[in-house]
């Protein structure tokens, strides 16, 4: 990371609700300009994360500061310096694009000279010439997303939490959501974003896995999928499958083998291992191609990380 | 702050006159509440069913007959001959009331005896019995009087109704005793209570259903300026409310307005600031707009029956008389009977004034305090 102060920072960071633990010692920390996705199942408590580090939410221990403002003592200082989108799509539909966007000018107290020249920004941003004086709620959903970011970025914030802010949202719109996204962050923005699109993982510099509000691992997406693993993939075409299968669980230097389709997913400790494993089918009278080493999706990743930290609990997962 | 409410006000007229049915749904039914209370809410009861036994077959019972039919109160449904027809009627609920004249009723009226009359009355709905036992009581005397100019020791008093000497009752402010004058002024004040404290309460967790709510507490906006902007619009619309009901209650019912308007536009500011505060405290506790209904749902009822609207306070037991005192409509009652048929002046009226001035910054300061753990 670089020299300078992280903008986000995170430690131990814990929501509870009544008995139930929805946030659980969450450590994290974000550097200026840095794009960091967010990613775990339904309920992983990415949602709640983000509204306590918004100061919606008062974290029930730990501690977080997001541009130098603790969220927990100075929620209004740091509601000054963020911009958010939440889960849930929230601007006005019975007002035109026009009109939400003067609505949240006033109310960040945007100062009058430059209104008409950040509102231009962001209808341009979004892409809504022509459609300035149409009701939001008539809009289509990737107009409505990129206007909800126009709406969020209208006061310069130099923090950004975008909750799932492309769900629902038709391919080629989210990729213009992300082009967007990394123009901010090119602007210095420091961004937060939760998806549940893997590939859109791929276009952070940082992912944070959580799963049931434990942290799982953090780090880019290649670090994550070199790492991630603990060894190598490999995929391997033979018959027959489940003699295969059974033969290879047993296997020395192999760790793990899953079906996918009518192929073999080897993980081993090292390249060498990866070299054995024809002969040693062979040798079972099984026919098999050689090993084609595959990259790892971020799926397999996630739930590689998963399973593993369920069989060994108390395990944060890895960090870079 | 004047920045934020501004464009918080802005927001709330466009959302008004974008929902077409807004001025519809707000109006209408208003207007058709208070006519259907100025018609039907009236304790005045005509056209009682009355059956007539009369045995004594006289000039006096004849008249005395006429005398009850000629008030329009009551409703000759039955001239019996035999005490069993009567009693059939009333069983049969026929008739309400029943007036039996003994033979004899004549001769003993003359000769300056008492006169035994018999009146019997359906008790089940007793509210319209006791009224109408008043009137008879009433005529009754009224007939005794005339008839006294004749002979001066003459009683016509009987078993139930007992008229030896005559209550003069004088009721001030109101000296037909007409109820409308006595409901009008009710019914605007519960009307508007119950509009505002509505829209109040379901416009805030409307926009806590739609997220906008989150949305804009992730602005460094204040909870007082959301809340000003917020309630500012149904301020307005609460006196717009009450304005309208006012002018249909003395344009339309005829109610007379004695006293100062000032004092009306006071009352009314007060009591909005505790309708308001009421409305945002419920939406504190309402995370959907259907949680929102229940609550209204649940409270209308008991500010309505603790209210001495329709029924008084003193006869309540201790303990409900005690939740009075939190009841805004309380108070407001007062304040509007008082400037609508007394006339009376602040020296007076400050005790429910000052309590209304309470109540509501008593509630929204909780509300303030309760907004922002409501996100939670
Ligand atoms: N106000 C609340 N009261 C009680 N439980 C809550 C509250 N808010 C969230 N939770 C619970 O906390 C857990 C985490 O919720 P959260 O919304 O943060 O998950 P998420 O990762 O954003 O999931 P999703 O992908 O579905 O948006 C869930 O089990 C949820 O039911
Ligand atoms: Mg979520």
């Amino acid at each position: 990371m670089t020299g300078s102060q992280p903008v986000v920072v995170a430690e131990g960071l814990t929501k509870r609700f009544g008995a139930f633990t929805a946030v659980d010692r969450l450590d994290l920390s974000i550097a200026k300009g840095e794009v960091v996705g967010f990613i775990g199942p339904n309920g992983a408590g990415k949602s709640t994360t983000i509204r306590m580090l918004c100061g919606l939410l008062r974290p029930s221990a730990g501690r977080a500061s997001v541009a130098g403002f603790d969220v927990g003592r100075q929620p209004e200082a740091v509601r000054a310096h963020i911009g958010y989108m939440s889960q849930k799509f929230s601007l006005y539909g019975d007002l035109t694009c026009r009109e939400n966007l003067r609505f949240f000018a006033g109310i960040y107290r945007v100062p009058r000279q430059e209104r008409a020249e950040r509102t231009h920004f962001a209808i341009t941003m979004a892409g809504l010439e022509g459609r300035e004086d149409m009701l939001v709620r008539t809009l289509a959903g990737g107009w409505k997303q990129r206007l909800a970011l126009g709406c969020a970025i209208l006061h310069r914030p130099p923090v950004l939490f975008l909750d799932e802010p492309t769900s629902g949202v038709e391919p080629q719109a989210r990729r213009r959501f992300w082009d967007l996204i990394h123009t901010l962050a090119d602007g210095g923005v420091t961004i937060l974003v939760s998806t549940h699109y893997m590939d859109e993982a791929e276009y952070c510099n940082r992912i944070t896995m959580i799963d049931a509000g434990r942290l799982v691992a953090i780090g880019s997406p290649r670090e994550l999928r070199q790492q991630g693993l603990g060894g190598q993939l490999f995929e391997i075409v033979c018959a027959p499958l489940g003699a295969a299968l059974a033969a290879l669980r047993q296997a020395p230097g192999v760790l793990e083998v899953d079906i996918f389709g009518d192929k073999l997913h080897v993980l081993v400790h090292e390249q060498a291992v990866a070299e054995t494993l024809r002969p040693f089918l062979t040798e079972k009278g099984i026919t098999a191609d050689p090993p084609r080493s595959i990259a790892p999706s971020l799926e397999d990743v996630f739930v590689q990380l998963v399973s593993r930290r369920s069989k060994a609990p108390g395990d944060a997962g890895i960090k870079p | 702050m004047f920045e934020r409410l501004q464009v918080m006000l802005m927001k709330e007229f466009l959302e008004l006159r974008r929902d077409r049915w807004a001025m519809f749904r707000l109006i209408v039914p208003l207007i058709i509440q208070v006519i259907i209370y100025g018609y039907a809410a009236t304790f005045t009861v005509n056209h009682v069913a009355t059956a007539v036994l009369d045995l004594d077959q006289s000039q006096a019972s004849r008249s005395l007959i006429s005398h009850f039919v000629a008030t329009g109160r009551f409703h000759l449904v039955d001239v019996a001959d035999r005490q069993e027809q009567i009693t059939h009627d009333i069983n049969t609920g026929r008739a309400t009331l029943a007036i039996v004249i003994h033979a004899g009723f004549a001769q003993d009226l003359n000769n300056g005896r008492s006169a035994p009359l018999q009146v019997l009355v359906d008790g089940t709905n007793s509210n319209t019995a006791l009224i109408a036992l008043g009137y008879v009581s009433q005529i009754v005397g009224q007939f005794q009087a005339e008839e006294m100019s004749g002979v001066p020791q003459a009683r016509a008093g009987a078993t139930a109704p007992a008229v030896t000497a005559s209550l003069q009752e004088r009721p001030w402010f109101n000296p037909g005793l007409t109820d409308r004058w006595f409901f009008i002024p009710g019914v605007i004040a519960t009307l508007t209570l119950v509009q505002v404290v509505n829209l109040t309460s379901f416009a805030v967790v409307r926009e806590r259903e739609m997220g906008t709510l989150e949305q804009i507490m992730v602005s460094p906006i204040k909870p007082v300026e959301f809340i000003l902007g917020k309630t500012l619009p149904f301020f307005l619309i609460g006196f717009a409310d009450v304005a309208l009901v006012t002018a249909v209650g003395v344009l339309w019912f005829q109610v007379p307005f004695v006293g100062n308007p000032l004092i009306m536009l006071l009352g009314t500011s007060l009591f909005l600031l505790a309708a308001l505060g009421l409305g945002l405290l419920l939406s504190t506790f309402s995370r959907t707009q259907q949680q929102a209904f229940a609550l209204n749902f649940f409270l209308v009822n008991p500010l309505f029956i603790l209210s001495g609207f329709a029924f008084p306070i003193a006869a309540m037991p201790r303990v409900l008389q005690w939740l009075t005192l939190v009841n805004p409509l309380r108070y407001f009652l007062v304040v509007i009977r008082a400037v609508f048929l007394k006339g009376v002046g602040l020296d007076v009226l400050w005790p429910p004034l000052a309590a209304m001035t309470l109540l509501g910054v008593g509630m929204l300061t909780i509300s303030v305090l309760r907004f922002r753990k409501s996100l939670d």
